[in-house]
């Protein structure tokens, strides 16, 4: 996918604010600062422990535009209904919507409806669209050696709570999707901490994916203490039995926060007093070298490179 | 990864470990109790786990750690 | 964050000082092979290659299950895939796998019908619940994944289910063991012994690895303190010139290992001779369905042609599978081949040791 963003609508659309590829574009016009942001969903389920596709879609891009450090204040979105999708699944998932925007503060003011016939999509996909206000300048490049590193709690929920309602993978779990709309924890951040760099989702990628992108832009080494990072049983054991790492596994409401060393703990005790951000943790430090790579250091004390998230992740057997 | 036996129905029991659980058939071992600890492959529980041994095993280590030469025999 | 009978055996400080008493008895250069893919993930994803000393060298071995699998026994698998009727049925690994025309997840692009399943089980209820098809479920792992194998065909024969069949691909470690120590470019000092394989076989299979060849064997377990201190184990026989069989592993490996399993592979299957890849023919390495329950076979049922396999000239599974190479030593390795875009089976499986070695790079401490 990063190949045909790079070698097919990179060149066909560039533009200034298009060519940094990062979660939402953000420019000037008139004087205003704005963001702006977009997202298919096509999450299967479409409904699953801790929400549903309709909820997802939301947060999805009014997180995008809230760690870009902008207010989120309008929503596009567009159905995509294959026939036959039951009129109640819908209705629920439109409610969801409804209340996840509530919650957030936005507004949904335009949206368009196909239906295709059976075969043509899965149940129901979902495109969001969004305008946020920029409140602050939270580009990567204000990362520097020395800064310490956050996460707002356990890691991995989200993709755990999907696969476990996913066929053939034979697990069930108490976990449920943390997917929430994060502007709220991230105007507290924003409010109470003076040296707020970086702010980032752990989306698709997970974790390690999401600290590797800002290590990359930043030119810096992050490193991470494994023993810091949050992650909740059931999490960790799915994790064991599908053989599968929980620093790749998707969150929907998780921020990564840099920080200066000496505004940590604040940062953490901010973090700690929102209802989004209770088991937060300072899990790294921005170091030198090596440039552009993400180090984990490990529960025994050894250190190696972790890779942004590749291939495929599929349940071991042996 | 150890899984804990929560309930057997005939060949099949469920096991649990830190809230995800786990549908397993236990027909490839013998004298399985609500409660043990089992290693499952590919849906088979293939060994119940003694904890007895796993207590030493963790002794053991602690005393090599210590510093006290020793090792398994 | 504890998780039973797991965290105890993650204790960072215990780990360091074994560490420390590996460095103090390292006293010459040896090799020690990781038989196990699990192993292999397990000592990447800990780092604990770094940790050792520079003489102790932990190198990787043929016990990942889909790495092993011969080529043309994946192209095989697919041709029957292309027969009207049938679905193949296989572990999520085998997915990727690149076949000589084209990986079985390309295959669903060719009209070819591919369920991943969890469990041999599953793939026997496919077979009911499609009546009409063919259910053909891809036979590959160890003696670990063989017991459940039988245990679903006897489950299928009792139900007279004519439409599941198996393409028995099983293989037996420790023949593959004996055959490793016979190459003349692999120097192995000693090995960590599987130790899910080992719940299984127990202790006496190895015992003519320790006395008719002199390796020391140590079973291990999957936690990074079992690891430590099987490597430990070793270097404490190979100092004292010793070569016996141990196990590390006690509070899940039994001496006598899982009889019950056993005399389930043993009512369905036989060894037989089989093909490994990297390792070429071993004798009794494999297990072939008895004649009693020979109609299961695939390929028994299933008369394809099988296109000219094909492997990547470059490609260096095989000497790697062997420990002959490690995976650093491949051309192709994260430059044509990376876990997005495979080109041998070492970076597709989870469990095999390009993908382990890609996805966890060590750095050095400082």
């Amino acid at each position: 996918m990063q190949e045909l963003i790079k070698s097919l609508f990179l060149p066909a659309f560039a533009n200034e604010l298009l060519s940094p590829l990062s979660d939402s574009a953000v420019g000037e016009f008139d004087g205003c600062k704005i963001a702006i942001t977009t997202d298919a969903f096509v999450v299967s389920p479409i409904e699953f422990p801790g929400g549903d596709i309709g909820k997802l879609s939301i947060c999805g891009t009014v997180n995008d535009l809230s760690v870009a450090g902008a207010r989120p204040i309008w929503l596009c979105a567009s159905f995509i209904v294959e026939e036959g999708l039951q009129m109640d699944t819908l209705e629920r998932i439109v409610n969801s919507m409804h209340r996840a925007a509530y919650e957030a503060g936005v507004k949904i003011v335009a949206g368009d409806t196909k239906v295709v016939s059976r075969g043509n999509c899965d149940k129901l996909f979902i495109v969001t669209s969004g305008i946020g206000l920029v409140q602050a300048d939270l580009s990567a490049k204000r990362i520097s050696v020395g800064d310490a590193v956050l996460v707002s709690g356990y890691i991995g929920d989200h993709g755990i709570a999907v696969m476990s309602k996913r066929e053939g993978l034979g697990f069930e779990t108490e976990v449920e999707s943390d997917c929430a709309p994060l502007w709220s924890l991230v105007e507290a951040l924003l409010n109470g901490c003076k040296t707020l760099r970086c702010l980032k989702d752990p989306t698709r990628g997970g974790l390690a994916t999401a600290l590797h992108e800002l290590a990359e832009a930043a030119n810096v080494c992050i490193e991470i203490d494994e023993d810091a990072i949050p992650i909740r049983p059931p999490v960790m054991t799915a994790c064991e039995l599908l053989g599968i790492d929980p620093l790749y596994v998707a969150n929907e409401g998780k921020l990564v926060a840099v920080v200066s060393a000496d505004e940590a703990e604040v940062a953490l005790n901010i973090m700690r007093s929102h209802a989004l951000g209770r088991h937060a943790s300072i899990i790294g430090r921005v170091i030198a070298e090596p440039k552009g790579q993400l180090v984990l250091r490990t529960a025994i004390g050894s250190r190696r490179l972790v890779e942004p998230f590749s291939g495929e992740q599929l349940p071991r057997i042996c | 990864m150890p899984m804990r036996v929560v309930s057997i129905e005939g060949v099949e029991a469920e096991v649990e470990q830190g809230g995800t659980r786990l549908r397993a058939r236990i027909d490839l071992v013998e004298n399985v109790k609500v409660g043990d600890y089992v290693l499952v492959h590919a849906g088979f529980a293939i060994q119940t786990l003694d904890e007895d041994e796993a207590l030493e095993t963790l002794r053991l280590l602690e005393m090599l750690g210590m510093g006290i030469q020793s090792t398994p025999d | 964050m504890a998780l039973r009978w797991v965290s105890e055996f993650r204790n960072g400080r215990v780990a360091q000082r074994l560490i420390e008493r590996i460095a103090e008895i390292a006293d010459r250069e040896c090799t020690l092979m990781e038989v196990c893919g699990t192993h292999t993930m397990a000592i990447a994803r800990f780092g604990i290659r770094q940790m050792l000393p520079n003489s102790v060298r932990l190198i990787s071995g043929p016990g990942c299950p889909v790495c092993v699998t011969a080529q043309s026994d994946i192209d095989r698998f697919i041709a029957i895939g292309q027969v009207d009727g049938v679905v193949l049925a296989t572990f999520g690994d085998m997915v990727k796998v690149p076949g000589s025309q084209f990986s079985l997840r390309d295959a669903r692009t060719h009209g070819i019908d591919v369920r991943v399943v969890y469990s041999p089980f599953e793939a026997v209820e496919l077979a009911r619940q499609m009546p009409d098809r063919e259910v053909v479920f891809m036979a590959i792992g160890f003696e670990t994944t063989a017991p459940g194998i039988a245990l679903s065909i006897i489950q299928a024969e009792n139900e007279r289910l004519r439409n599941f069949f198996i393409y028995p691909a099983n293989k037996l470690v420790p023949p593959a063991m004996k055959a490793l120590l016979s190459f003349d470019d692999v120097r192995i000092d000693g090995f960590l012994c599987p130790g899910h394989v080992s719940t299984i076989i127990g202790m006496r299979p190895y015992e003519p690895i320790a006395t008719d060849y002199g390796k020391p064997c140590v079973i291990a377990g999957f936690e990074p303190l079992d690891i430590l201190q099987a490597v430990l184990m070793l270097l404490v026989q190979i100092r004292s010139g010793q070569a016996k069989v141990e196990n590390q592993y006690r509070r899940a490996v039994r001496p006598e290992g899982n009889e019950a399993a056993r005399r389930l592979i043993d009512e369905v299957f036989e060894p037989q001779a089989v093909e490994w890849r990297g390792l070429g023919i071993i004798e009794e390495s494999g297990l072939k369905l008895r004649r009693k329950y020979e109609h299961f076979d695939a390929r028994l049922t299933f008369d394809v042609q099988v296109p000219q396999t094909k492997e990547h000239p470059a490609c260096q599974c095989g000497e790697i599978l062997r420990g002959a190479a490690l995976p650093t030593d491949c051309k192709l390795f994260a430059t044509a081949c990376t876990p997005d875009h495979p080109i041998g089976p070492c970076m597709v499986s989870s469990e095999g040791a390009c993908a382990a070695y890609y996805r966890y790079r060590e750095v050095s401490l400082s």
